[in-house]
């Protein structure tokens, strides 16, 4: 325990807060709503029974999903974490112009609808693509759009806490002998271990309920738990079978995640972090700058080529090139109301999706990081479920569970309320290892001089994990412009959100329809990049600078 | 929350879960999401239409019929029709809607043996065809065809004769040329293995698993879904290599209307046989409290004022023969003359059967 209990009753006002808030949040919107559905999946007219669980049993078709779910969502984060690591090192220990650009873009992909990034990589993948070869309707194709979509993850909770490792371990390490491969080995990975698999267990998840990437990517051959739930729900209503499939999901990912909570309990070691500014500095010597460069331009291409390839199908008009599609957006077409305001839309939810995901999320990492008892334990694995639950088992849980005491089924604050359940793991993943590094002897000593907890908390605990904080903020707003799963089942048809707007055009033939989902799609990526560098931007006095 | 007493803190947490699970789970009786029953015509009544997520209404038809019945419909999109569907017999008990609408004949027996609807008759059913009336519970409001579509360029080009009938496809001449959906996760996808069940059957010489045999042996290619068979395979609309696809034979009326440049005549034409209809209804929800003012928006729907719209927001062609056509539908769209259907029921009851059979033939 690193807290003493204060008799000072404020305190202890904000300590039942900092757990009830988050808790009625999940509970209300996440457990309730779930439990309700399973409930009414698994207990239907004759109580409970094993049958749905031994129907998937005896269904080959069911069998290999489960399989394949595990083994394609092991195979991407091992991939993703390899292909990533490189670039999380330039980030957090070179500067170099333009870098808050960079950061910036490499989140685009992680918001990208899945329909849209499907298009680019059937363009890019098949075989008038660049690289030769026909990979669609592969697994390498699914493996390579999961890191695509993961990248940043590795690149941004790694490199955020190696951004902060005192250099001076790796440079005493390097003087006393030890090779570079050495002193990653021995020093600076076993002191990013508690970041590495905060990664990893985020893209575990992703991968672990991928959803259209599979679809669209693997073609009708591959099939995952997530694809499975919602086949069995929406097309043979056979509700029994998909809720022991979700079951079956929660289980495997909760178990990740308690392996994953205990590994951090015993794992993560407090440490002396520095400032960014301090420990980034410009490459020095050819090494160091092919390194840089490398990394870099490896990058730009691996996320940049798909990307590209949206923008300049958004420019097609006929066999030549032009803005049309993006001067058409203003216009209602007969169908939808104008797609441009679409963007006003995802923008509003997502204010809202960021600002109740930061605060629900900060008070849940606050009571993690500091409060170690088995209780913040199976808090922590119940902050990430939603990530790990189909969206379709959240929207048939909205349905037949919010309906009391006051109807909010169809209520607008739905939707930012779905997204801030997905994104306040985010937000609490990114402030966790901070916070854990945050050393308890700062904290001891601003009590000892007299500081109230609240003091100490702001004045102590606030600045070192601003940053940490502010790239949740960005995580949660970017996460909320992509969400597009529970948002389908929710979004009212008046107010379409970026994505849903996107699959609706999609949805119809017709070369202009096509060509406005990919301006749609390239406006979306700008939004994202764009919001991104501001939230990054801000700073309060000095703090942002930590 | 203390280590020093951890029973108080998990009494603690219990307390708040009991709270919250309370707040939850009042009599679910007190509440419902119908407004009160009128008879007064102008006396202001909210409608809730439950849709399917391809529903389009514009905001000014929604004002001026508010205006003058005084009934406001608040549209409730309900994802895509399987999962509106599902959702609707789910929240049975306690109604998200007072009227639903795009329940297609594919899942029509399941919303109808779940008792979702009660039975209306429409006085303008009389300018409906009497083969899209299929049950008194339910009434039609549009109706399309899910049908092969070819690139007329492409053809051309290769001086190939484009396929007069399904049977043709399974011709060597057509070799890598098809992609189809899977009928597993694509709504034009079931439909297609609908049109070769009507089409060949489940028994005799040539059965429609001897036909998806031929089809696969010949390189058909599955996607799962209409977007990327359309938009990234089809060589019409697309850089991709497969010059038929099945769509809708309303896409190329559509081509032309969406064309990024004007164009008279569409890049794609449909094969008008083994076309398979599907009809989309609406229906009343059984026990609704506000009967009459639902009746109103069941006539709202078959209206021409509604039905003039649907052609170009829904795809679709409407219910109502005296509904105004666009003139690019008028030009440009076929509809078949003898489109294929399935028995009533038939697809309920043998969908799951059909696709695992339809998946062992594909994956072999």
């Amino acid at each position: 325990m690193t807290e003493q209990d204060s008799p000072n009753r404020r305190s202890r006002i904000a300590r039942i807060a900092l757990i009830a808030i988050p808790l009625s949040f999940l509970g209300y919107f996440f457990v309730y709503p779930v439990a309700s559905i399973l409930g009414i999946s698994l207990f239907g007219e004759g109580g409970f029974s094993f049958s749905a669980f031994s129907a998937i049993a005896s269904r080959p078709s069911l069998r290999a999903a489960i399989w394949f779910t595990v083994w394609q969502a092991v195979a991407s984060t091992l991939l993703t974490l390899v292909v990533a690591m490189p670039a999380a090192y330039v980030f957090a220990r070179f500067s170099f112009p333009g870098k808050s650009f960079f950061r910036a873009a490499i989140t685009v992909p992680f918001v990208l609808p899945t329909v849209v990034v499907g298009a680019a990589y059937l363009a890019l993948l098949g075989p008038n693509g660049p690289l030769g070869i026909d990979l669609r309707q592969t697994i390498w194709a699914i493996l390579i759009a999961h890191v695509f979509y993961n990248y940043a993850v590795v690149v941004r909770t790694v490199g955020g806490l190696w951004a902060h490792l005192d250099p001076r371990l790796e440079e005493a390490a390097r003087m006393l002998g030890a090779g570079r491969w050495r002193t990653f080995r021995e020093v600076s990975l076993p002191l990013l271990r508690p970041a590495i698999a905060a990664a990893s267990s985020i893209v575990f998840l992703f991968t672990f309920t991928s959803f259209g990437v599979v679809l669209i990517l693997g073609g009708f051959e591959y099939s995952t738990i997530e694809v499975e739930i919602w086949r069995q729900t929406t097309a043979f209503l056979d509700l029994p079978v998909a809720g022991a499939l979700a079951v079956l999901q929660l289980v495997g990912i909760s178990s990740i995640l308690v392996a994953y909570s205990r590994y951090q309990e015993r794992r993560s070691v407090e440490q002396q972090l520095r400032p960014a500014i301090e420990v980034a500095r410009r490459p020095r010597g050819r090494r160091e700058f092919a390194l840089v460069w490398g990394v870099l331009g490896f990058t730009g291409l691996f996320l940049g080529t798909p990307l590209a390839v949206l923008v300049g199908r958004s420019l097609r008009v006929g066999d030549g090139y032009g803005f049309d599609a993006y001067r058409s957006l203003g216009k209602a077409t007969a169908t939808l109301v104008p797609p441009a305001e679409a963007i006003g839309n995802s923008a509003l939810f997502a204010t809202a999706a960021m600002a109740i995901a930061l605060i629900v999320g900060t008070m849940a990492a606050t009571l993690i990081a500091y409060h170690r008892t088995a209780v913040s334990r199976w808090f922590d694995v119940l902050l990430m479920l939603p990530l790990g639950t189909s969206a379709v088992t959240i929207g048939f849980g909205f349905l037949v569970a919010l309906d009391t005491p006051i109807d909010l089924r169809t209520a607008p604050i739905l939707v930012p309320i779905a997204h801030a359940l997905v994104a306040i793991p985010f937000v609490v993943r990114t402030e966790v290892p901070v916070m854990r590094s945050v050393r308890t002897r700062l904290r001891e000593a601003g009590a000892v001089l007299g500081a109230p907890p609240g003091r100490v908390w702001r004045e102590i605990d606030l600045p070192l994990i601003f940053r940490a904080m502010l790239v949740g903020a960005g995580f949660a707003f970017a996460i909320s412009l992509g969400e597009f799963g529970a948002t389908s089942f929710i979004a009212r048809p008046d107010a379409p959100t970026l994505p849903v707007a996107i699959f609706r055009l999609l949805g119809r033939a017709g070369a202009a329809n096509f060509t406005q989902a990919m301006a749609l799609s390239t406006i979306l990526m700008g939004l994202t990049a764009i919001s991104i560098l501001a939230i990054e931007r801000f700073r309060i006095g000095d703090m942002g600078e930590f | 929350m203390s280590a020093k007493n951890p029973k108080r803190s998990i009494r603690r947490l219990i307390a708040i879960v009991v709270l919250v699970v309370a707040a939850g789970c009042s009599d679910p009786a007190t509440t419902t999401s119908s407004p009160a029953p009128t008879t007064a015509p102008l006396e202001h009544v909210e409608i809730i239409l439950m849709t399917h997520d391809s529903f389009v209404v514009s905001d000014e038809l929604l004002e001026s019929f508010e205006t003058e019945t005084g009934i406001e419909i608040r549209v409730l999109p309900a994802g895509d029709a399987g999962t509106m569907v599902n959702q609707a017999v789910l929240t049975k008990d306690n109604p998200l809607a007072d009227v639903i609408f795009g329940v297609d004949n594919s899942f029509l027996s399941r919303a109808l043996d779940a008792g979702l609807f009660a039975p209306y008759l429409s006085p303008l059913l009389a300018s409906v065809p009497d083969e899209l009336e299929i049950d008194p519970r339910v009434t039609p409001i549009d109706f399309g065809d899910v049908c092969i579509n070819w690139d007329k360029a492409y053809f051309a080009d290769a001086g190939l004769t484009p396929p007069k009938t399904l049977f043709d496809l399974t011709d060597a001449i057509y070799r890598d040329l098809l992609v189809v959906q899977s009928p597993a996760t694509s709504s034009p996808g079931l439909a297609f293995l609908y049109s070769t069940i009507a089409t060949f059957g489940e028994n005799g010489d040539y059965t429609w698993i001897d036909f998806w045999t031929d089809l696969r042996d010949n390189n058909v290619l599955v996607t799962s879904g209409w977007e990327e068979a359309y938009y990234s395979y089809f060589t019409a609309a697309s850089d991709g290599d497969r010059p038929m696809v099945v769509s809708y034979a309303s896409s190329p009326p559509f081509e032309v209307i969406y064309a990024t440049e004007p164009i008279d005549e569409p890049p794609t034409a449909v094969m008008t046989q083994g076309c398979f209809r599907q009809i989309e209804y609406a229906g009343i929800v059984a026990g609704t409290e506000a009967r009459p003012a639902a009746e109103r928006v069941i006539d709202l729907l078959l209206s021409t004022r509604f039905q003039d719209g649907i052609p170009l927001s829904m795809f679709v062609f409407p219910a109502n023969a005296d509904a105004t056509l666009p003139p690019a539908f008028v030009e440009h769209a076929v509809v078949p003359a003898d489109p294929l259907s399935l028995p009533d029921g038939a697809t309920e009851a043998n969908v799951r059967l059909w696709i695992l059979e339809w998946t062992e033939v594909m994956s072999r």
